[in-house]
């Protein structure tokens, strides 16, 4: 899907030279994290308390795993996309804002890959 | 405020005009103050991912490292966090949605505008006491 104008098209990717394609994955993960989050945030809620057994037999269902690992990864992507429009906008000395960009997006990578092996490590844990 | 700052715009006139809103003389309103919160709360939310995959690493650890997890986030300081972060996800899935829908183009006449705005405030707030009840019932 593309919202070029045809006059867009031939100018080029305008001022931010890669036209909208930052603006709809930032929405299309966002659309996909209002379902995930909700089942998330109050999964989580009604497990409070749970011991380790309780917990590795919840994330050792196929579904769960991959509802988390689908949370997970919307969840880093769209946070790696907000915190570099944050950084783009407030940070001028251009040194410090690649810096930021690259130690962010490094970050975002590395967290959200922990973050699936943890619970695939989980799933296939239980299943033995 | 100097007004041959460096935010400003040179009009056909030759005046200086401001670029942007000058958060020093722009008064607080409903909606400057929820948009520059969707900024903070998306911010907080990022940093408190940290913990989430702190939670889900120990618990890939084993059963030590989980009951360490587990006393952390039930300590005094982790639940404050815990929620703070529960109200930063409903306000900002909230608020995102109403991006969403001004996205797909309605709610941009003022009294839509505070009307989605205190209706996000209330949301979340009832969202965040719902999955607190959830949590301390179940």
């Amino acid at each position: 899907m593309s919202f070029k104008s045809h006059l867009g098209r031939v100018r080029g990717l305008g001022s931010a030279k890669e036209g909208s394609g930052h603006w709809w994955s930032q929405r299309l993960s966002a659309i996909a994290l209002v379902p995930l989050t909700i089942w998330f945030a109050f999964s989580v809620a009604a497990h409070t308390g749970a011991d380790y057994e309780a917990m590795r037999a919840w994330v050792g269902s196929p579904v769960v795993a991959a509802l988390l690992i689908l949370t997970i990864t919307a969840v880093f992507y769209h946070a790696y996309l907000g915190l570099q429009v944050v950084i783009e906008d407030y940070v001028h000395h251009e040194g410090v804002k690649v810096a930021g960009l690259i130690l962010v997006k490094g970050a975002c990578i590395v967290l959200g890959l922990v973050g699936v092996l943890s619970v695939l490590s989980l799933l296939f844990a239980s299943s033995q | 405020m100097d007004v041959k700052g460096s935010r400003m715009a040179k009009n056909v006139t030759g005046q200086g005009r401001p670029l942007s809103p000058h958060l020093q003389v722009y008064r607080p309103q409903l909606t400057s103050m929820l948009s520059i919160l969707h900024r903070m709360t998306g911010v907080a939310l990022s940093v408190g991912t940290l913990l989430l995959v702190y939670w889900l690493a120990a618990a890939a650890s084993g059963p030590e490292a989980f009951e360490t997890a587990q006393s952390v986030v039930g300590s005094f300081f982790g639940i404050i966090l815990l929620f703070g972060w529960s109200w930063a996800l409903f306000y900002h899935l909230c608020n995102g949605i109403r991006h969403l829908v001004w996205d797909a183009g309605y709610g941009f006449e003022l009294p839509e505008l505070y009307r989605s705005g205190w209706i996000v405030v209330g949301a979340s707030g009832a969202l965040t006491v719902l999955v607190w009840f959830i949590a301390i019932v179940f």
